[in-house]
């Protein structure tokens, strides 16, 4: 079941097109990475579904239904470029932005309660925004994300800005919104971070998508045959058409061969033809990472 | 609806809660009462001082001319010793000058000099050169045998009073001085308060953008909602601080004005000191009857009026306002998009002296029709009187132009508040317009 569907999205503006039919699919629950180099589209494509900027064609669906205004307490939306009110407090600002998003005011001081206890920032309520640290201003904006209690959450380059420690305290809440059944849409960069969460990817290039689906599924799709084995001994004297890619020595006398074989090659015929030569100590078939594919895909 | 009211509300209540406000809103009004009280302060307390200026004659001709003025400010006293002896005396004399009038030639008269410690006021020189003026005149009648009767006797006092016809045939008491006179300060206040609070609107709008947050705010409300929110509670902080302003000058005056009691009940006094008029001028005497003349100003009809106005022409001028600061990512960026949008301001205040001249003239109809120039000029024209028709029609076009400028500005809005860094000009806006 799909939470939200893009179909046949495009985006012209006076100079360029931002987005040529893109169609994706987010399933419910998912946290899904939205990916591509820069100036590929994926503001754009958040914009239009933020109802920030309308499409100039194709539609979207939201729990089946077409994307309205009344959607919007359904999203919560962290931009890439963060920003709050400077000269007002923290608590006041929490207060009106729930509001817009059509909570009641006490229920939106009742939520801003709990959250201020579950990211550690309680006593921050009357404090300016300009006199907090820029990590401090992310966790009052990512607040402001999630107060309402959206189904979709759109978070672009959420980490960024954050220190190790709450970063991992951001993640941690990601993941505790997705276990809720929140639907989470995540634009960044950083791959690691990609490879660690996200449950389904969509890659974006100029202006068009070039790939979509489960991350398990594309990583196989990308396979290369590809092994990595560690070994004592030489491989001299292999019978089998095989490509060494990187040869790495490991501690006490140990390598560790990266190995391409033919498409029609399994990998038992590689062992086989292996054992006779090398003491085989580890043998894993070597997955792209995002990072590859996305390499791979936009060149 | 409901969003608009929330930003709304914040839009007011950051603002009234700033210090900037609340210091503006209690100084505004000192700063009028000011205006008001301290000449009649100054005027006040200069007459307990009392003067004593020593008059050396050495023509003989002005004997009696000097007379005491009646509160005591100024005694003249006459000196019969030499002008050098007066000198070397004037210090220990405690006088507060010295009038030297040498031997006269009465068709030229020269060298009357006036020593001083400190230079003498503008009023005190004019009376003395009146006093001798006056004088000579009247030896000069006296030489050609004509009597003072009848030189008064030639001189006509003429005085037209002006009458306004009102559509129903009714008379009212007109006063051109004193229309004038409402009339500018009630088109410069809207002027003021439309560059004022304009002004307001284009900071928050690019404090907004250049802190990034309306992208967030965007995603929960219509660009159009975030704008008009913002120009109505802009709007609302004028108004409050200009009641606000009028409640407080009407408190002070009260106040201040029991403390001089005899001033503040005679407004005589208070034009003598402030406009320093010479007397028989019709602006002192339009501010002697300044109450009684007030009545043919249509007082409810010029509050409501400059009220309508006032919102009308900061809607309009407001929302243009939002549209230059979205368009730009800093302060100095707005500079060449403001000068269109101020320019019918500018000119609606130059020509104000024009419509003066003719306020049911030509220049001043179209002027106080065209929206963008009507909330200065009809300001202008209101004290003057003018048909109901014309006032209904330009009523109606004003809210029209608001409208217009509103839908305007919203479309260069929606975007500009999107675009960062892109220099933009004119041709941009142009196709953001017709996007």
């Amino acid at each position: 079941m799909y939470l939200l569907e893009t179909q046949h999205i495009s985006k012209r503006y006076a100079n360029h097109e931002a987005l040529r039919d893109v169609s994706v699919t987010i399933p419910r629950q998912s946290i899904f990475g939205l990916l591509g180099p820069n100036g590929a589209g994926k503001t754009t494509l958040i914009r239009i579904i933020n109802q920030i900027i309308e499409a100039d064609e194709g539609q979207i669906l939201i729990k089946d239904e077409p994307l309205e205004p009344k959607h919007i307490a359904d999203i919560g939306y962290l931009p890439e470029e963060r920003g709050l009110y400077k000269k007002m407090k923290v608590g006041e600002q929490l207060i009106y932005l729930a509001q817009l998003k059509g909570l009641s005011r006490s229920e939106a001081v009742k939520r801003i309660k709990s959250w201020f206890e579950r990211l550690e920032v309680s006593g921050w309520s009357e404090k300016k925004i300009e006199d907090l640290s820029k990590g401090m201003q992310q966790k009052i904006q990512f607040i402001a994300t999630v107060v309402h209690d959206p189904d979709l959450i759109i978070l672009d380059e959420p980490f960024t800005g954050f220190d190790p420690v709450n970063a991992n305290l951001i993640k941690d809440e990601i993941l505790t919104l997705q276990e809720r059944g929140k639907t989470i849409i995540f634009s960044t960069h950083r791959m690691e971070s990609v490879e660690e969460l996200c449950t389904h990817i969509a890659l974006i290039n100029k202006s068009e998508k070039i790939l979509d689906g489960k991350k398990q599924d594309i990583k196989n799709q990308f396979r290369s045959n590809t092994y990595e084995i560690v070994h004592l001994g030489d491989f001299n004297g292999v019978d089998l058409e095989y490509q060494l890619l990187g040869e790495e020595p490991l501690e006490e006398n140990y390598t560790k061969s990266t190995v391409q074989i033919a498409e029609t090659t399994s990998p038992n015929e590689l062992l086989r033809s292996l054992i006779p030569h090398i003491e085989i100590h580890g043998f894993q078939e070597k997955l792209p990472t995002i990072n590859e594919i996305f390499i791979a895909a936009v060149q | 609806m409901n969003k608009i009211g929330l930003i709304i509300r914040r839009e007011y209540w950051t603002r009234v809660r700033k210090k900037s406000f609340i210091i503006m809103t209690i100084l505004g009004p000192l700063i009028f009462a000011g205006i008001v009280f301290v000449p009649i302060w100054l005027a006040s307390s200069e007459s307990s001082d009392e003067k004593v200026i020593a008059v050396s004659d050495e023509s003989c001709l002005l004997q009696n001319g000097f007379r005491n003025e009646e509160d005591g400010s100024i005694q003249y006293e006459y000196i019969t010793i030499s002008l050098d002896q007066a000198k070397a005396d004037f210090p220990k004399s405690n006088r507060y000058g010295l009038l030297y009038i040498p031997e006269l030639d009465l068709d030229d008269p020269q060298g009357i000099t006036f020593f001083a410690e400190t230079n003498p006021s503008i009023q005190l020189l004019r009376n003395i050169r009146r006093t001798v003026r006056q004088n000579i005149r009247d030896l000069k009648l006296e030489r050609s045998s004509i009597s003072r009767e009848t030189l008064e006797a030639l001189e006509t006092n003429v005085d037209i009073s002006t009458i306004n016809l009102t559509q129903a045939g009714e008379e009212q008491q007109g006063n051109a001085e004193v229309a004038s006179v409402v009339g500018y300060v009630g088109a410069f206040l809207i002027y003021i308060f439309i560059f004022l609070y304009g002004a307001q609107v284009m900071r928050g709008v690019i404090e907004e953008k250049s802190s990034r947050i309306v992208e967030v705010i965007i995603s929960s409300v219509r660009p159009f909602q975030l704008m008009v929110g913002k120009v109505i509670g802009v709007a609302s902080v004028g108004l409050t601080q200009f009641l606000l302003w009028v409640g407080f000058t009407l408190l002070i005056v009260n106040i201040a004005g029991s403390f001089f009691p005899d001033i503040a009940a005679d407004p005589s006094a208070t034009a003598v000191p402030m406009a320093q008029v010479p007397e028989n001028s019709p602006e002192l005497e339009a501010m002697q009857d300044f109450s009684s003349i007030f009545g043919s100003v249509n007082v409810p009809l010029l509050i409501g009026c400059f009220i309508f106005y006032f919102l009308g022409g900061y809607l309009m001028y407001g929302a243009l306002f939002a549209a230059v600061g979205s368009a730009a990512d800093s302060d100095t960026d707005t500079q060449q998009f403001m000068l269109p949008v101020s320019a019918p301001l500018i000119i609606s205040i130059v020509t104000l002296a024009a419509i003066l001249n003719e306020p049911n003239g030509t220049l001043a109809f179209w002027m106080s029709m065209i929206p963008f120039t009507s909330p200065v000029v009809m300001m202008m024209r209101i004290p003057f009187g003018l048909p109901t028709w014309e006032l209904m029609l330009s009523m109606t076009l004003l809210i029209g132009g608001f409208i217009f400028t509103t839908w305007l500005a919203a479309k260069i809005y929606r975007i500009g508040i999107l675009t960062y860094g892109t220099k933009v000009n004119y041709k941009t806006i142009g196709k953001w317009l017709f996007q």
